[in-house]
């Protein structure tokens, strides 16, 4: 295992940029105070004062309001607020009926599925080859008692974009709340809250090289939404629990560095990395739709051959990637999301997600796909499967 | 950096032995599928005088637990006579490969379960086995044996998760001491039904989870 690891799993997590670190490290040693009200001391003031900033930052990215923007600790607390601080909001009042999409993260996911534990009823709605959600199905599945509709800006896995103007815009009319997952096109692809008809956004640090630990809900004014995690009265009372002000200035100086020059550079990265597969290498199938995706991500699945021993041979060569397999997950499921696209077993034990960051440089990608080209024949050698 | 895996488990993965197909071998099998992650074929040559294994070579469609017990079992079994491989166990062959994680077993016990299918489709041609026997709960439970509680890696029946079984006229019903909405059922479900399913003649399957 000599030479360099290269790290081409952004989806999961990302390397922080230094000039994240710096603009975090004064919150760690000199304004490290509770950021308090203006009427107690220098120091809570600064914090406060810095907080501010972050969210305006961030807000201003997402063309909200300073006071719609919420720090929470991540996506996974984002999502659930969302889901359950409605359905505690509307459950008894308007109705306890959810729409969500098949292919939702597993925060969207597992607290559908633990609010229809306590009684409320779920739609889980199909999506197409692709990956996209039909319009028309979504229409159809809201009620007089849906009270929330969940559905991702771009997927986990496999980085479908979807159409969320269109979809809030069908919310809008039947006046349902539309919350979005926004974790993975956060900074990638634009999100503007006066075009696009939303109420609720998932956004989080990690995937932009920021820290983790630190991630946000927009919540547009005014929507019903109910607080659960008592305490103080941080956040406008939407959240309590001592401000992360290190994490928030990470989190706004990380976005600031998002370029429209850097997502370009992926993507033509991205489309290499799938022409050349797709040309390559035999018997593969990309998924998601070959545009329409998230610009640092690639997912394809290689049949006859199982996930987890591509990556681990991969591994071994120093290429760090994720899969869709059984074998990866700690609950011997393949993707529900490659599930989700009618894709089968094989095709899912099979799928490799690429996804790049900052640091990724064309190069890597070669070297990437020379590898696994290789890993991919010796693998095929000893498979039962494709002869 | 330490791996879930040991160092004999990843020498095996990256240089599985006999690996490939033997044309005219005197036994196969294939063992799972795609729909359970992983599968292995194991092709034999029997020495018919002294019922010793010739030859062995096995292919895997899987992780890299099933390619290295898959490994290591056809240099476990070569040379021995086919009553000695047939009891070869999975405990055995992960030993040998010096530990494989919990989770994994379901993976790994396919190689096993491979070898000794081999032998038996070996013995079924030469008219070595006895006439197809009717299936009886005890054999269910027997197949059951072989399902992996993944939070134990120990067996279903030995970790006490089955709680009935029902047969009749060829239609099984397995009632496991679960809660439906566990992590592992869909997985368990699956591989109940893949293991009980080929009995020649079971009909239906049934699984169904407490609470």
């Amino acid at each position: 295992m000599q030479g360099k690891r290269i790290y081409l799993d952004n989806a999961a997590s990302t390397r922080l940029d230094e000039r994240v670190l710096e603009a975090m490290k004064p919150y760690f040693f000199d304004t490290y105070a509770v950021a308090t009200s203006e009427f107690a001391y220098t120091q809570g003031i600064e914090a406060r004062e810095a907080l501010d900033v972050a969210r305006a930052t961030l807000a201003r990215v997402l063309n909200a309001s300073p006071e719609e923007f919420i720090f929470t600790s991540g996506s996974t607390e984002s999502s659930n607020f969302a889901l359950k601080g409605v359905a505690l909001a509307l459950g008894n009042k308007n109705g306890k009926h959810i729409v969500v999409s098949k292919i939702e993260d597993f925060p969207v996911l597992h607290s559908a599925q633990a609010l229809e534990r306590q009684g409320f009823r779920i739609t889980y709605l199909n999506v197409d080859g692709e990956g996209f959600v039909n319009l028309d199905e979504l229409r159809d599945s809201i009620s007089e008692e849906t009270i929330l509709v969940s559905i991702q800006y771009a997927n986990q896995e496999i980085g479908t974009i979807q159409d969320i103007t269109s979809i809030g815009k069908i919310c809008r009319e039947k006046g349902t709340i539309f919350h979005t997952d926004a974790t993975h096109a956060f900074g990638k692809v634009p999100l503007d809250v006066r075009k696009t008809p939303v109420d609720l956004i998932t956004v989080a640090a990690h995937t932009i090289h920021g820290p983790k630990g630190i991630g946000g809900v927009y919540i547009r004014k005014g929507t019903p939404i109910v607080k659960w995690l008592d305490g103080g009265f941080q956040e406008f009372d939407f959240r309590a629990g001592l401000e992360n002000i290190p994490g928030a200035i990470g989190f706004a100086r990380a976005v600031e560095l998002m370029t429209a020059k850097e997502n370009k550079r992926l993507q033509a990265i991205r489309d290499r990395i799938i022409d050349r597969i797709l040309t390559e290498i035999p018997d593969t199938t990309l998924n998601g739709h070959r545009y329409k995706r998230l610009p640092q991500n690639v997912n394809i699945s290689f049949h006859y051959i199982e996930g987890e021993s591509i990556t681990l041979h991969l591994d071994m060569h120093g290429f760090a990637v994720s899969t869709g397999s059984a074998c990866f997950s700690r609950s011997l499921q393949g993707s529900h999301v490659i599930y989700g696209i009618g894709g089968d077993h094989e095709r899912a034990h099979g799928s490799i997600r690429i996804t790049l960051g900052r640091y990724n440089t064309i190069d890597e990608a070669e070297a990437a796909i020379n590898t696994l080209a290789e890993v991919v024949r010796e693998l095929r050698k000893i498979s039962p499967l494709g002869k | 950096m330490k791996f879930p895996y040991s160092e004999t488990v990843l020498e095996h993965f990256r240089h599985p032995r006999n690996v490939g197909k033997i044309e005219d071998a005197d036994g196969k099998s294939i063992e799972g599928s795609p729909a359970c992650g992983d599968m292995v074929a194991v092709y034999i040559k029997v020495d018919p005088k002294t019922n010793t294994l010739l030859d062995i070579k096995f292919e895997s469609y899987g992780c890299a637990s099933n390619i290295a017990t898959g490994s290591i079992i056809t240099e476990m079994a070569k040379g021995k006579t086919l009553d000695e491989a047939k009891k070869i166990t999975w405990k055995e062959a992960s030993d040998a490969l010096g530990g494989l994680p919990k989770i994994k077993a379901h993976c790994s016990v396919l190689a096993i379960e491979g070898l000794r299918s081999a032998i038996r489709n070996y013995e079924e041609r030469r008219g070595l086995v006895k006439d197809r026997e009717p299936t009886t709960v005890e054999v269910i439970r027997k197949r059951l044996g072989k399902v992996m509680n993944p939070i134990s890696g120990l067996d279903l029946v030995h970790t006490n998760l089955v709680k009935d079984i029902e047969l009749k006229d060829g239609h099984v019903r397995v009632v496991i001491d679960m809660p439906e909405n566990h992590q592992f059922t869909p997985a368990i479900k699956e591989e109940i039904t893949e293991k009980i399913a080929p009995l020649w003649d079971v009909r239906e399957v049934v699984v169904v989870f407490t609470e």
